[in-house]
């Protein structure tokens, strides 16, 4: 098992392999510094929405807020009509929960997928539970922008919808839909966007294997014979495997 | 073809019979030749490749042959839901207009297979019985992209008529007749303001009206820029996109050799077709032989022209199409009409 | 509300609809007089797998529905499951016509989170092959256009001016289309001896051909009648669209994430223009990626007098290990904006990336856009607007 330190995300990063702390403090800049114009947009934004934000980060000089459930559509009129942020970038989902190992704890057939920690972590900002979803707004007239966060819970699975106010959110919340099963409130027509009619499961949860990797495993049968005078497996495994068992 | 009188006197039927072979081999022949240089050749050189190369040796020369014997022995595929009979026949209907139009040119003093006394008439009168058979093929295919094709393709047949009739009128009233012998001959015997080394072609005094012809005869064509109905990027060859094999030949035969005939009345009527300026004293027997060349050549430059032309511009738009024929060709045909017939009747 | 509120999009007819009709396999269907038409999957004019369900009145649209999907890979599972390494593998296939722009943001996002900076060369050759890839693409791109209007020639001249640029792609990297040549803080290699003249040479070709595209088609009568005026996106609708990239700035709008954006690669350092046109149809989005096509040129010759030497890779493990944070990227690629929000968790691998692609904004703009428009001008919008399938399928 990988063994993960989880850093604070508000201090600058260090390479991995030098962990050791000299002598000399060197004041290294913040890279997730906000500069001036996103603090006063996060700042707007804060007095705007007031009550609603839950949460507010801030990762490489991009503001993070999370927001309310039912105040997601608000946000996005604050964003788009006080605010001036009317480009929208995107609207996506993401579930924070690790992927089960495939065949169970017995260790799976896929030994070459990179092996994520199986606590649950849920970033920056944080969340109530394993569903999220997220969004970016821009404005065309600067460089500010600001991505929205809010969770959706996993029983009633009920998200606003943003297509209101930026007509633009139509495809990415049919997208998000059929990926997650996030049903979007006032989208006016939810039907599959990459998926065929009828595809059942929603594809992107952690609970939905790779099917690809359940029917093959990877890197499956390699019709090679092995090297003369090699007891290795002719099917070269990337390193990176070999470090997590 | 009273030229075979002088060898030998043969019957009517006879004369008929080696007039329709003729025609018959004739006709796929110059399709062969127009198709070849200018589509295959021309157009690749045009487009910084070479064409073919490999068929026959020579720069590929076969090539058409071979795609026309391939054409010939494909399956027979007819979509399940075309009216069989329609199906059919449209490419007959189109190769057959094509044939019409070659029984009155003129490739010699007396190479003609007609030499009707209405030629121009007949010629504009038969080119527009294709428009028939285009309408026949997108309707018969039962494909909704056809149908869209073929009434693009009548909408814009009809509409360029008018501008290839104006520019040949005002021919018609420089030369005085209908028979295109006629107007050869008053080409190769007229003089310019006194000077008649080059005889008087009329694509000088009938400028605009050559001008005219070259866009109708385009049109006419669906060529590009008027190729709407075969809009190769929209409508995979609209009308003709249900048909293979050797019904697709018979629109190919059709097409190309309309566009042969086309570029040889234009040849005829604003060249001087196969006469040489009379004023160079040759006699008729010499121009038995070299009026076919003579003709050639000329057919070859207008073909040239019309398929750079159709290389290099894009296509307009259904609506700009109709809206130039009707406001602003039949427009000018008129003017120059009346510009004729004023300098006529005072000159 | 501070800003007036364009019109929402009004669905003209029920969009159920569409739900039988478009995702069930069905054959010709006449419906009172409208005709349902179906452009694709394989059609000559959208570029690759993208069928599009118009309800036609006579030559008139009065609503399309684009469906997608047919191309779909299942990147953001996919990327679950693969190291950071072999992602770049996969995401160069996203846009495939200027794929070395795509891999370069996301490796910018994992050595972000690393806290490692590829060293200056390899910034520097990084932005050059970017540009050419912008290059390549906005060439085909004017030779391609000309094609889906009707002219048959400038469609060979793009090709044939592309296989220079993509040569010298394939010099440096090995590959015409893939080069998967970015590493983890830095590249792969260094280039080749001879590289920085041979492409001045090539892009002393490449400016002529603009040229020649500027005569051939852009100022060609009939292209003008075909796109002036031809699908008019105004600039509010579009940026609530998510348009980007030479599309948005053809509506006027002065954004590129190249000047305006978070600093990356080395465009901070360079000096160039960033064109808009007023007009916002589809002849202004034609002549914006002319003269951006020139724009490039002038900077990749820039960059190349700048070119410093040095190491082209910085000191990272050998097996990259990502620390926990999200880290969003944006950047100016050839089609658009393009985004990468990474999640790590620590692994050698992500966590989960959203790919953000340009081409799924400005297609998702088309049911607004096509209402009213001739089936012709469908064709000069859909070359006009410049998507790659796999940018909108992923």
């Amino acid at each position: 098992m990988t063994d993960v330190t989880p850093t604070d995300p508000g201090e600058p990063q260090e390479p991995q392999e030098s962990s050791t702390a000299t002598a000399v403090e060197e004041v290294a800049p913040d890279p997730h510094a906000l500069d001036d114009a996103h603090a006063e947009l996060l700042a707007r934004f804060e007095n705007e929405l007031g009550a609603a934000v839950l949460d507010t980060g801030k990762a490489f000089g991009m503001p993070i807020v999370r927001v309310q459930r039912n105040e997601w559509r608000r946000a996005a009129e604050v964003c788009r009509y006080t605010l001036g942020l009317d480009f929208l970038s995107y609207v996506a989902g993401i579930d924070w929960m690790p992927a089960p190992k495939e065949g169970g704890d017995d260790g799976g057939s896929d030994t070459s997928s990179p092996v994520q920690p199986t606590e649950t972590t849920y970033g920056i900002t944080g969340s109530d539970g394993r569903y999220q979803v997220f969004a970016r707004v821009q404005s065309t007239h600067g460089n500010v922008g600001i991505t929205l966060k809010v969770d959706v819970d996993e029983d009633a699975l009920l998200v606003q919808s943003w297509v209101p106010v930026y007509p633009g959110a139509d495809w990415h919340e049919r997208e998000t839909w059929e990926m997650y099963g996030f049903v979007f409130e006032g989208h006016p027509a939810l039907r599959h966007l990459y998926l065929p009619t009828g595809f059942e499961g929603h594809p992107l949860r952690k609970d939905y294997p790779l099917l690809s990797r359940v029917v093959k495993p990877w890197p499956g049968l390699v019709d090679v014979e092995a090297m003369p005078g090699g007891d290795d497996d002719a099917a070269a495994e990337p390193a990176a495997a070999e470090e997590a068992s | 073809m009273s030229a075979l009188s002088f060898a030998v006197d043969i019957g009517w039927g006879t004369t008929l019979a080696i007039k329709t072979l003729v025609i018959l081999m004739i006709v796929p022949a110059t399709a062969l030749i127009l198709g070849y240089t200018f589509l295959l050749k021309m157009m690749s050189h045009m487009q910084s490749r070479l064409g073919p190369m490999d068929p026959g040796g020579f720069h590929g020369w076969f090539q058409l042959v071979g795609d026309g014997m391939k054409f010939m022995q494909k399956e027979d595929i007819m979509p399940a839901e075309a009216d069989r009979r329609v199906f059919a026949m449209a490419p007959m209907v189109v190769v057959v207009s094509t044939f019409l139009i070659f029984l009155v040119i003129p490739a010699g003093p007396d190479i003609v297979v007609k030499n009707l006394n209405v030629g121009v008439f007949y010629a504009l009168a038969v080119s527009s019985l294709s428009v028939i058979g285009v309408l026949m093929a997108g309707w018969a295919s039962a494909n909704k992209f056809s149908l869209l094709g073929a009434l693009r393709a009548a909408a814009q047949l009809i509409a360029y008529e008018l501008p290839l009739l104006l520019a040949i009128v005002g021919v018609v009233i420089q030369a005085s007749t209908m028979n295109l012998q006629g107007i050869v001959g008053a080409q190769s015997t007229g003089s310019i303001f006194g000077f008649d080394g080059l005889g008087n072609p009329y694509i000088l005094t009938q400028f605009v009206g050559f001008a005219l012809f070259m866009i109708a005869a385009q049109a006419e064509l669906t060529q590009t820029p008027f190729d709407m109905p075969v809009a190769e990027s929209e409508l995979v060859a609209g009308y003709m996109v249900e048909y293979s094999g050797f019904r697709f030949l018979f629109f190919f035969i059709g097409e190309f050799g309309t566009a042969f005939a086309f570029a040889a009345i234009a040849a005829t009527i604003f060249l001087g077709g196969w006469a040489l300026p009379a004023s160079w004293g040759l006699s008729v027997g010499l121009m038995r032989f070299v009026g076919p060349a003579v003709l050639f050549a000329k057919i070859m430059f207008v073909a040239f022209l019309m398929f750079w032309v159709r290389f290099t511009y894009p296509r307009l738009r259904e609506d700009q199409l109709q809206a130039l024929a009707w406001k602003v060709l039949i427009p000018i045909g008129l003017l120059n009409i009346v510009a004729t017939a004023i300098l006529k009747v005072a000159m | 509300m501070s800003t007036t509120n364009p019109p929402l999009p009004e669905f003209d007819i029920d969009p159920r609809a569409f739900r039988t009709l478009a995702d069930a396999q069905m054959g010709v269907e006449l419906d009172t007089g409208d005709m349902i038409l179906n452009l694709g999957p394989q059609h000559p004019a959208t570029h690759g797998t993208l069928r599009l369900v118009v309800r036609l009145d006579g030559e008139r649209v009065i609503a399309a529905d684009p469906v997608i999907g047919y191309m779909h890979r299942g990147y953001e599972k996919l990327v679950e499951f693969r190291t950071y390494p072999q992602i770049t593998t996969l995401i160069n296939r996203i846009d495939w016509l200027s794929s070395f722009a795509n891999e370069v943001p996301f490796i910018d996002a994992a050595e972000k989170l690393m806290g490692v900076e590829a060293p200056p060369r390899a910034q520097y050759i990084r932005t050059i092959l970017t540009e050419l890839s912008r290059i390549s693409t906005f060439v085909l791109f004017l030779g391609e256009m000309g094609l889906q209007v009707g002219a048959l020639t400038p469609a060979f001249y793009g090709f044939r001016d592309r296989e220079h640029v993509v040569n010298l792609i394939e010099a440096v990297t090995g590959g015409r289309f893939h080069p998967n040549f970015n590493r983890v803080g830095g590249l792969k290699d260094d280039l080749p001896w001879g590289w920085v003249n041979e492409t001045r040479t090539v892009l002393k070709k490449i400016y002529d051909a603009c040229d020649t595209f500027e005569d051939l088609v852009a100022g060609n009568e009939i292209f003008h009648a075909r796109t002036k005026g031809v699908g008019i996106i105004p600039p509010e609708i579009g940026a609530a669209y998510g348009v980007s990239g030479s599309n948005l700035r053809a509506s006027g709008v002065d954004w590129d994430l190249r000047r305006d954006g978070a600093p990356y690669l080395v465009y901070r350092d360079l000096d160039f223009k960033v064109w808009t046109h007023p007009d916002g149809d589809s002849f202004a989005r034609y002549w914006v990626r002319l003269q951006e096509t020139r724009e490039s040129c002038r900077m990749v010759l820039q960059l190349l007098d700048a070119l410093p030497s040095g190491p082209i890779m910085a000191k990272v493990p050998r097996i990259i290990k990502v620390p926990e944070g999200e880290v969003w990227t944006e950047v100016e690629n050839p089609l658009g904006q393009m985004g990468y929000y990474v999640f790590s968790k620590g692994a050698t691998g992500p966590f989960r990336v959203k790919i953000r692609s340009a081409s799924f904004s400005n297609v998702s703009i088309l049911p607004w856009l096509l209402r009213g428009v001739f089936v012709p001008d469908v064709i000069t919008i859909l070359a006009s607007l410049y998507f790659i399938l796999g940018d909108i399928d992923r």
